[in-house]
C-alpha cells in the first residue's frame, strides 16, 4: 500500500512569519507525503500553521512571509524554485485548490459555466464550443441539480453546497494530478458537509488524486482521512494512518484534541419536573420582506412561524438548526433586538413584547446574551473594565461598585484583574468569550440566550468555555437558550432541545430521547449528517 | 495612539505633510509679532521687485505694500478660515450622519432628503450667495463655507454607522439597557472617527481654496489680507509685476499640498489594511 512513489513530497518546510509575529516560524519543519489515491488531513487549531502548508503548495504564500528552508518536490521538480511562469502553467492544470469560501472564491459577476470553461481558456485548451460542453459534464459529474440550467446561474442564486459543488467541478476540470482542499466544508451546514465530503471522497477515488484536505473539524478527519497529520504550533506533533492516530494516539496533544471533542451521547440529566417557568415564547411570527421595486413581487423569508417554546428554572434549551433555518433569529426576537410580527415573550410576569423604551431597558437585565463571535462581540476602543461595567453602570449601580464587581466577575471567569485595565485586542478568542459572558452576567440575569456562543472556537477552547457556561450556570441559578449548529455540543448541555428547520419547531424533545428515538425527518437527517460517527470514532 | 503615531511617521508624505502645516502653523502663530508693521500700510514705492530690498524682501505691490508682510499675515486668515470651517462642518455634518445612520427608516429619509438639498445646489455659487447676502467678513466666510461642506461628511458618518450598528458589541451594548445616545457617542463614534478625519484633513485644504477663491473676487473680509485677495488684487498687473501674484499663489499651493499629503499619511496610518505596505 505505501510502495506507490508519492505524488508530492514536503520536505522539511520551513516558513519564516514577519518581525514581531507571536512565533518565528508559522510552519516549522513539516515533512509530509501526498500519494495518488489518498487522501491527508492536516489537522491543527487556529494557528497551527495548517492553511499555511497548503497555500506554500500552491504557490499562494503571501508576500509577508518567506520560505527560508526545504521543498517541495512534485514530478521531479522543486515547487518552491519556480518561476511565475511555470506556476501558471501547474496551477490547475496539476495542482488545484478548492477553497473554505465558496461566495468569496467565485466570480459574482460571471455565470458559471463561464466560469467553469475559463480554467480551460486559462490554459489555452479547447475550443470555445468544446469548452462549453465540459463545463456542462463537470456539473453533471459534481452532481450540481438541473445542470443545463445552472450553468447559465451566477454564483448568488445557488446555494452554498451548490457554490462548493462549482467550486469542486473547476478544481477538477482540467485532471489535476493533486487537489488541496482548505477547511472545504466548514462554511457548510451539516447535512451539505456530508455530501461534499462523499463528494469528495468519491472524485478522488475515481480519478486516483493526491488530496490534501486541511480542517480542524477531527469528525470530518474520521470520515474521510486515509492519512492524519496533527500539527501545533507549526510543527508535527504525530502523524500515520487514521485508524491508529484515532485508536492510539501517542502524543499528549492529540489525546487532549480528540478527548476534547464532544460526543454524541448525552450524558445522564436530573429531571426538571415541577419547576417555575423562566421563560414564555408564545406564537412568535417574524417575516422579512425584501421589497423587489415595482415589477417583481416583494421577497419575503420566514424566520419565525408560530414558535412556542418556554425554559424552566435552571433549565437548558437547545434550538439547533442549519443555518437560515431561524435559530439566531428567534434569539434576537426573545432579546426583543428584533419586532415581532406577531406573539408573546413573557419573564416571569413580565409581557417582554409589550414594552418599549425606558421601561425595556430597565427589563432588559433580566435576560442577557453571549455572542458568537468573539472578535465582533467586543468594542475594539474601550478597556475590559468599561466593557464589563458599563451595563450596570447604566442600570444606576455606583461606578467603582461596578468595577469591583466587574474585576469579580473576571475571576469568576478565569482571567486574572490586570484585565481590566487592557483593550480586546489583547486576548486569545477563548478569553474573549470568557469577557463576553462577565458582561452577560454583570447584570444579573435570570436568563442567559447563548448564540452560536462557541462555535467559533477551537475545540479544546470550546471545551473550557462549555465546562465554565456550565458551571456558572448551576452556581448561579441560571436558564439558558443555548443556540447552536454543533450536535455534539448541544448533546453536552442541553437539558431539552428544540429543533428548527425553515422558521419552524419540528420537534422539541428532552436530550437523550432526541437522540434516542428521532421522530421528525428532518432531525433524523440532521442526526446522521454529524461527521465521525463512524466505528472508529473514539468512544470518549 | 503610539502606533498610530509610528505608521505616521513611517509615510514620508504624511511628513512632509506635518512638517508644512507645522511651518504654516509657526508662521502664522509667531510671524505677525516679528513683523508687527500692519501689511495694509504703505512702506516703499510701488511695483518694487522681489529681493532688491532686504526690508522688502519680496517686493511691494501696485500701492507700495510689504508682500511679505500681506503673505505672513494671510496665513493666519487662511489656516483659521480652513480650519474653523472644518471644525462647523464636522459639528453639523457627524451628528446629521450619525442620527440618520443608527434610526434609519423616516428619520434616515428626512435627514439625507436635507443633506440632498445643500448637495444639490453648486456648492462654489451657493459659497458666494451666503457671502454676499451675509455681507463679506471672516464670520460668513467661515459660515459659508461650512454650510457648503457639511454634506459630504454627514453621508460618510451615515455608511460608517449603517455598518457599524449590526456589530455584535453594539448589540451587546442595546441588551445591557445602554441610552441611545450613549450606544451612538460611546460604541458607534469613536469606532467611526478614522475615515472622518482623513475627510477633514482634506476639507481644510478645500476650505483654503473655498477662502481664497471668495477673497479672490473680492468677497472676503476687508479688513484681513488674505493670499486670496492678495492674488485677485495684483492679477490685473500680472505682466509688470508677476511677484504680487505668484508668492501668494504659491503659499496657497504648498498649504494645500501639505493637507493632501497629511491626508493620504492619515489614511495609511489609520486603515493599514489598505495602505501598501508589503506590496
Amino acid at each position: 500500500m505505501m510502495t506507490a512513489p508519492p505524488a508530492v513530497s514536503i520536505k522539511n518546510l520551513r516558513i519564516a512569519l514577519p518581525k514581531g509575529a507571536e512565533r518565528p516560524f508559522a510552519v516549522d519543519g513539516v515533512s509530509l507525503d501526498l500519494r495518488p489515491g489518498k487522501i491527508v488531513c492536516v489537522v491543527g487549531e487556529s494557528g497551527s500553521g495548517k492553511s499555511m502548508c497548503a497555500h506554500a503548495l500552491m504557490g499562494l504564500l503571501p508576500d509577508t512571509v518567506n520560505v527560508t528552508s526545504g521543498e517541495i518536490q512534485f514530478e521531479g521538480r522543486d515547487l518552491l524554485k519556480l518561476d511565475d511562469d511555470r506556476w501558471r502553467d501547474l496551477r490547475g492544470r496539476r495542482l488545484a485548490m478548492i477553497f473554505q469560501e465558496p461566495m468569496t472564491a467565485l466570480n459574482p459577476l460571471m455565470r458559471i459555466g463561464d466560469q467553469m470553461a475559463e480554467m480551460f481558456e486559462a490554459h489555452g485548451l479547447l475550443t470555445p464550443r468544446e469548452r462549453r460542453a465540459k463545463a456542462l459534464s463537470l456539473a453533471r459529474e459534481v452532481g450540481l441539480p438541473d445542470p443545463e440550467r445552472i450553468v447559465r446561474a451566477y454564483p448568488h442564486q445557488l446555494s452554498g453546497g451548490q457554490r462548493q459543488r462549482a467550486m469542486i467541478a473547476m478544481a477538477l476540470a482540467l485532471e489535476p494530478a493533486v487537489l488541496v482542499a482548505d477547511e472545504p466544508t466548514t462554511a457548510l451546514d451539516v447535512t451539505t458537509q456530508a455530501q461534499i465530503l462523499k463528494l469528495i471522497r468519491n472524485l478522488q477515488r475515481s480519478r486516483n488524486m493526491a488530496v490534501m484536505f486541511i480542517t480542524h473539524d477531527f469528525g470530518v478527519v474520521a470520515d474521510i482521512a486515509d492519512q492524519v497529520v496533527v500539527l501545533r504550533h507549526g510543527k508535527v506533533v504525530e502523524e500515520g494512518p487514521a485508524a491508529t492516530v484515532f485508536n492510539e494516539p501517542k502524543h499528549d496533544y492529540t489525546k487532549a484534541l480528540l478527548a476534547a471533542v464532544p460526543s454524541m451521547h448525552p450524558p445522564a440529566r436530573a429531571p426538571l419536573d415541577d419547576l417555575a417557568r423562566a421563560v414564555e415564547v408564545i406564537g412568535l411570527d417574524k417575516t422579512y420582506v425584501t421589497s423587489g421595486g415595482w415589477f417583481r413581487e416583494d421577497r419575503r423569508v420566514d424566520a419565525a412561524r408560530a414558535v412556542n417554546f418556554n425554559i424552566l428554572k435552571g433549565e437548558t434549551l437547545g434550538l439547533v438548526g442549519e443555518s437560515g433555518s431561524g435559530k439566531s433569529s428567534v434569539a434576537r426576537l426573545v432579546m426583543r433586538l428584533i419586532e415581532a410580527d406577531r406573539g408573546t415573550v413573557r419573564i416571569g410576569d413580565t409581557d417582554l413584547t409589550q414594552l418599549s423604551g425606558k421601561a425595556l431597558r430597565a427589563e432588559r437585565h433580566r435576560i442577557q446574551m453571549i455572542f458568537q463571535d468573539p472578535f465582533a462581540s467586543l468594542n475594539p476602543r474601550r478597556k475590559i473594565g468599561h466593557i464589563v461595567a458599563d451595563g450596570p453602570i447604566a442600570a444606576g449601580a455606583d461606578s467603582k461598585a461596578a468595577f469591583d464587581r466587574a474585576r469579580d466577575l473576571l475571576k469568576m471567569v478565569g482571567l486574572d484583574a490586570g484585565a481590566l485595565e487592557r483593550y480586546p485586542h489583547e486576548f486569545s478568542g477563548g478569553q474573549r468569550q470568557r469577557i463576553g459572558i462577565a458582561r452577560a452576567l454583570a447584570l444579573e440575569p435570570e436568563i442567559i440566550v447563548a448564540d452560536e456562543a462557541v462555535s467559533a472556537l477551537d475545540v479544546s477552547v470550546q471545551a473550557q468555555v462549555l465546562r465554565l457556561l456550565e458551571d456558572l450556570k448551576a452556581r448561579l441559578g441560571l436558564s439558558m437558550l443555548f443556540i447552536t449548529h454543533d450536535l455534539r455540543v448541544a448533546a453536552q448541555i442541553c437539558d431539552r432541545i428544540a429543533v428548527m428547520q425553515r422558521g419552524v419547531i419540528v420537534e422539541l424533545k428532552p436530550t437523550a430521547q432526541l437522540f434516542a428515538a428521532p421522530e421528525h425527518p428532518y432531525t433524523r437527517e440532521l442526526l446522521a449528517a454529524v461527521p465521525g460517527q463512524k466505528e472508529r470514532a473514539p468512544a470518549a | 495612539m503610539k502606533q498610530f503615531w509610528k505608521s505616521m511617521l513611517k509615510s514620508p508624505s504624511g511628513v512632509i505633510g506635518l512638517v508644512i502645516l507645522l511651518l504654516a502653523i509657526s508662521v502664522a502663530v509667531f510671524g505677525p509679532l516679528l513683523f508687527p508693521n500692519s501689511p495694509w500700510r504703505m512702506v516703499q514705492r510701488p511695483f518694487l521687485p522681489p529681493f532688491m530690498l532686504s526690508t522688502v524682501p519680496l517686493g511691494t505691490d501696485a500701492l507700495g505694500r510689504d508682500v511679505f508682510a500681506g503673505m505672513i499675515f494671510g496665513a493666519r486668515v487662511s489656516l483659521l478660515v480652513g480650519l474653523v470651517s472644518t471644525l462647523v462642518a464636522l459639528v453639523v455634518g457627524v451628528p446629521i450622519g450619525a442620527m440618520a445612520g443608527y434610526f434609519g427608516g423616516k428619520v434616515d429619509d428626512a435627514l439625507m432628503r436635507f443633506t440632498e438639498f445643500f448637495q444639490t445646489i453648486p456648492s462654489f455659487a451657493l459659497a458666494i450667495v451666503l457671502v454676499a447676502i451675509l455681507q463679506p467678513s471672516i464670520y460668513s466666510i467661515v459660515a459659508s463655507i461650512a454650510v457648503v461642506s457639511w454634506p459630504p461628511v454627514a453621508r460618510l458618518v451615515r455608511g460608517e454607522v449603517l455598518s457599524l450598528r449590526t456589530r455584535e458589541y453594539v448589540q451587546a451594548a442595546v441588551v445591557t439597557g445602554q441610552s441611545n445616545t450613549w450606544i451612538i457617542l460611546r460604541e458607534i463614534l469613536p469606532n467611526a472617527l478614522s475615515p472622518v478625519i482623513v475627510l477633514a484633513s482634506l476639507m481644510v485644504a478645500t476650505a483654503i481654496l473655498l477662502e481664497s477663491s471668495l477673497s479672490f473676487l473680492g468677497l472676503g473680509d476687508p479688513n484681513l489680507i488674505s493670499w486670496g485677495y492678495m492674488v485677485g488684487a495684483g492679477r490685473t498687473v500680472i505682466r509688470q509685476a508677476w511677484w504680487i501674484t505668484v508668492f501668494p499663489g504659491v503659499a496657497i499651493l504648498i498649504s494645500v499640498l501639505g493637507l493632501n499629503l497629511i491626508g493620504e499619511g492619515l489614511n495609511d496610518a489609520l486603515n493599514p489594511r489598505l495602505s501598501r505596505e508589503g506590496r
